[in-house]
């Protein structure tokens, strides 16, 4: 089981409503938040193109942030999702300077924490994460890469992908329809 | 300044955080409406407890579950899936509606205004001693000056409940302000035209369509959920987008074809379209030939608007209008031509959207798939009350002889009129205002003033301490919509449906429900024959009970939705219709226009342009803000807590302006902005425009998070061009310049 998402570019608006429904679901305090909106404008009036995606951890199959953390707080869940156990966690932050996306913020109660894919709270339940869920574009798509059936493995078949800052070597598995 | 209604601050009071909640409430909090569900996967844990509502931070009217912890703490808001306002999704507004609930600056217990030691304060009052009060200046005003001299502004669903005792006290001055500030401009455009008006939610088929052009709308921005769902499926279906707009605005960024047009200049552009779909016949033969009058004179009329013609003015090449226009046949009828919402521009706005109904009939798409649908009401009887009195004067009687083609009240209209002049002493003499900061939503505030210098009686129920409520001589707290019932929502859709608001939890604080409150005060005022009933759940349920249903079910349900009565969703192929025009006919040449003194025809005129180092001020919306009614939700101002100016690179390197750096805006009538904006350097908006989101720049201190944060678009539009059609307050001709020393003007903006 490999878990993936996929965030279609084309479709974003960039409401931010993936970002509020991660607060109230996983209780990120006012302030913080796991995924974030990332708009970026190329050209010159009115040649213009802009793309707008919803960015959040990649759970990277080659994660720095596992590698550098002194206790084992993060670590490979079940299908490859990075999670970090906070009672393991002593807030050292090498795991924050490690990851190349800034994935990453120190909770006020004393533990690193960041995007789990809703892994516990939802995804082994059955559900898909908060803010494909909430998506009023429904742009995201989430899945077992092992599954051809999943709406991930279909829609990134179908469709051109990028992932962000490969060159990190980080092997991200979240990808962005373009 | 020496007014007599001088403003306060609530800030300056010691008001109280924990008030008991009040005894008076009898709302039924027993486990009973607290339904436990469970997940749909088998073998899982019971989880949070719902109860339905539908969502009060738009008029989208979203239906959705309020999920709350076992020891009854609201966690989240999320869209019920039967629902076809938003599908079970929805927007970052309604999802964070839950901080409007936790605001600590809510407002927490009704206020008088006194005066003590010569100063004008408010004070701590109780609700019987408030609703006393209000209930005894409404019969000085009746006694002194007739009922009719009370007006309301709503906005909002306690507009029915307060709606409801302004008619019962002998007064039908009912205004909101989305009308003649609003949408109004396009009902009476679409009325005038194929006899009917376009709704809320908007009646465009978006999901079926194949051509969406977006003309003065930036969907994506404002965020009307289920139109954005649906401009979603369609970019998936690979359907063509055309964006009209003088700003790369988001939905111009997922569009085929982006016209950054000359602002001002959109109906130019609209005739042009015209013309070139007659010239070479794009039009839909049958379907004009069938259904529409006055053909040869709009054929006529157009001749002269030529895509060469309108490339002189709005700067759009003339063969990208051919194009577009190629793009809508090909398309048609599975096209829309977006009447958009927010549509008080120039004061010329009835005619533009005349256009744009004109559009809409030659390409054949009214009443076709893809097109414009016709949705269905449920007919719910309303819960029987005494017949009204008749007040002695209408309030289209306080603007006799104006805005005749008007098809509901015009606030402005209310507003002017309440102000005295020679021997008119103002028609009016009390306002309830609910769920609106008038000084938000009314452009030109130094009249709303004016008016509300004038008033006897000023009765702010909101659940913020919005600027008005500085201005009030009674403000009551009212409950948000997660803690009240409210009527039945029954939507124009494409099946009729109807959805259930009820409370997921007590009303914090000292506040009260709408409904409880207008039903205390008829109490005080003589009136309770016009709300009979015991409670509102003994009301709300005898209605659901006649349409086959009932409170309990809704309370497990949210939403029903009932099969269409007619099988007419679209026109059937030849089917002859009878509009509801004069000639029963699709009018493209407007007998009622023409009647009421206007051009039949739309026409062109110039606008006015920013003069020399001004640029025009544009205001549009973010995802995550409504209007200003949300600028203090502690979720949402996560998101976005200020709004910045958007400024040309050309012009900032003229200006010498660096993005993030603030300035204060002057505008052509020398009113300089109470705060500075941020400018964001931006190849996105046009040389000659500044952008800003609406809804910023609060002067109310009690508001914490809102307070001086950007700047308010509406204190700079100053210049209102009103539509002599329908009194729209067209917004867009006002221009502002730059003052970078944003300290010297500390002095001059405090004026
Ligand atoms: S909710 Fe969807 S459309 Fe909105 S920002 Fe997030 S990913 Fe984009
Ligand atoms: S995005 Fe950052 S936090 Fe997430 S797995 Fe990769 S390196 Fe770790
Ligand atoms: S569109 Fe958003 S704010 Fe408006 S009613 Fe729906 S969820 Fe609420």
């Amino acid at each position: 089981m490999r878990y993936a998402m996929a965030v279609d570019t084309h479709k974003c608006v960039g409401c931010s409503d993936c970002v509020v429904a991660c607060q109230t679901e996983n209780n990120v305090p006012i302030g913080y938040c796991r995924d974030w909106v990332v708009e970026v404008t190329d050209g010159t009036y009115p040649n213009l193109e802009a793309e707008i995606r919803s960015e959040r951890c990649n759970h990277c199959e080659n994660s720095p942030c596992v590698r550098c953390c002194p206790t084992g707080a993060s670590h490979y869940a079940e299908g490859g999702v990075v999670l970090v156990t906070p009672e393991k966690c002593i807030g050292c932050g090498a795991c924050i300077a490690s990851c190349p996306y800034d994935a990453r913020y120190p909770h006020p109660d004393g533990y690193v924490d960041k995007c789990t894919f809703c892994l516990e709270n939802r995804v082994k339940k059955g559900l898909n994460p908060a803010c494909v869920s909430v998506c009023p574009t429904k742009c995201m798509y989430f899945g077992d890469l092992d599954d051809p059936n999943s709406p991930v493995s279909k829609v990134l078949k179908n469709r051109k992908y990028k992932t962000l800052i490969p060159e990190a070597g980080t092997n991200p598995q979240l990808y962005f329809l373009i | 300044m020496s007014t007599r209604r001088s403003f306060i601050k609530i800030s300056a009071l010691g008001l109280g955080g924990i008030a008991a909640a009040g005894g008076l409430t009898r709302m039924a909090m027993g486990s009973s409406v607290m339904d436990t569900i469970t997940k749909k996967t088998p073998g899982k844990e019971k989880l949070l407890h719902r109860t339905p509502t539908y969502c009060e931070i738009c008029f989208w009217q979203c239906a959705g579950w309020v999920y709350k912890d076992d020891e009854g703490k609201i966690k989240k808001i999320v869209g019920n899936e039967d629902d076809q306002h938003c599908n079970g999704r929805f927007c970052p507004r309604g999802t964070g509606g839950i901080g409007q609930y936790y605001d600590e600056d809510r407002l927490k217990t009704p206020l008088i205004r006194t005066t003590i030691d010569g100063k004008q304060t408010f004070r701590e009052a109780s609700w019987d001693e408030a609703l006393d009060l209000i209930a005894k200046k409404m019969k000085d005003i009746a006694g002194k000056y007739g009922t009719e001299s009370m007006a309301l502004f709503s906005h909002g669903s306690g507009g029915a409940h307060f709606g409801q005792l302004l008619k019962a006290f002998g007064s039908t001055s009912i205004a909101a302000p989305s009308f003649a500030q609003c949408r109004g401009p396009r009902e009476v455009g679409f009325l005038t035209t194929f006899g009917d008006i376009i709704y809320s939610p908007e009646r465009i088929d978006i999901r079926d369509t194949r051509c969406l052009v977006l003309i003065g709308s930036h969907l994506g921005e404002n965020m009307h959920n289920g139109q954005v769902q649906e401009m979603s499926d369609a970019i998936d279906r690979g359907a063509t987008i055309i964006t009209v707009d003088p700003r790369f605005s988001t939905a111009a960024g997922k569009s085929k074809h982006w016209l950054p047009i000359k602002p001002a200049t959109d109906m130019a552009l609209l005739l042009s379209w015209i013309h070139v779909l007659i010239e070479n016949e794009w039009y839909d033969k049958e379907y004009v030939a069938l259904h529409t009058t006055g053909f040869e004179q709009l054929k006529e009329h157009v001749k002269t608007y030529t895509p060469e013609w309108a490339y002189g003015i709005t700067t759009i090449d003339p063969n990208m209008i051919v194009e577009t226009a190629r793009e809508m046949r090909d398309a048609s009828p599975a096209v829309i031509i977006n009447p958009g919402r927010h549509v008080t521009w120039y004061g010329d706005d009835t005619q533009r959207l005349r256009a744009v109904a004109i559009l809409t009939a030659l390409l054949g798409s009214w009443g076709r798939r893809g097109g414009y649908y016709q949705p269905e009401k449920f007919h719910l009887p309303s819960f029987p009350v005494p017949a009204f009195p008749t007040p002695k004067r209408q309030p289209s009687q306080v603007y006799e002889g104006k805005y005749t083609l008007a098809n509901e009240v015009v606030a402005n209209g209310i507003c002017d009129a309440t102000i005295p002049t020679g021997l008119d002493k103002g028609k009016y003499k009390g306002w309830i205002v609910n769920g609106t900061n008038l000084l938000a939503a009314l452009p030109d505030q130094a009249k709303t003033l004016k008016a509300i210098e004038a008033l006897d009686l000023l009765v702010v129920v909101d659940t913020m301490p919005i600027e008005l409520t500085g201005y009030a001589d009674v403000v009551l707290p009212e409950c948000t919509y997660l803690e009240r019932y409210d009527m039945i929502r029954n939507s124009n859709h494409r099946q009729p449906n109807l959805a259930l608001r009820m409370p997921a939890t007590e009303p914090k604080y000292k506040s009260k429900p709408a409904e409880w409150i207008a039903k205390e005060l008829a109490g005080k005022l003589g009136l309770s024959a016009w709300f009979p009933w015991e409670n509102i759940e003994e009301m709300l349920d005898w209605q659901l009970k006649k349409a086959g249903t009932s409170l309990d079910e809704m309370k497990r349900i949210g939403v029903k939705n009932f099969p269409r009565e007619t099988d007419d969703l679209y026109f059937k192929e030849g089917e002859e219709v009878s509009f509801n025009t004069n000639s029963g006919k699709i009018e493209l040449y407007s007998s009622d226009m023409e009647a009421a003194g206007f051009a039949p025809l739309p026409v062109y005129t110039a606008h006015e342009e920013p003069p020399d180092g001004f640029y025009r001020l544009i205001y549009g919306r973010a995802p995550m803000h409504t209007f200003s009614r949300t600028a203090n939700n502690p979720n949402l101002t996560d998101l976005m807590d200020e709004n910045v100016l958007w400024v040309n690179p050309k012009v900032a390197k003229l200006w010498g302006l660096e993005s993030g750096q603030p300035v204060k805006l002057k505008n052509q009538d020398d009113v300089i902005s109470t705060f500075p904006i941020k400018v964001r350097v931006t190849e996105r908006i046009r040389w000659d425009s500044v952008y800003m989101v609406h809804g910023f720049g609060h002067n109310n201190p009690k508001l914490t998070r809102a307070f001086g944060r950007g700047v308010s678009d509406t204190e700079l539009i100053t210049r209102v061009h009103i539509d002599p059609a329908m009194g729209g307050t067209g917004m867009r001709g006002n221009f502002v310049t730059f003052i970078t020393d944003i300290n010297n003007t500390e002095k001059e903006a405090e004026v």
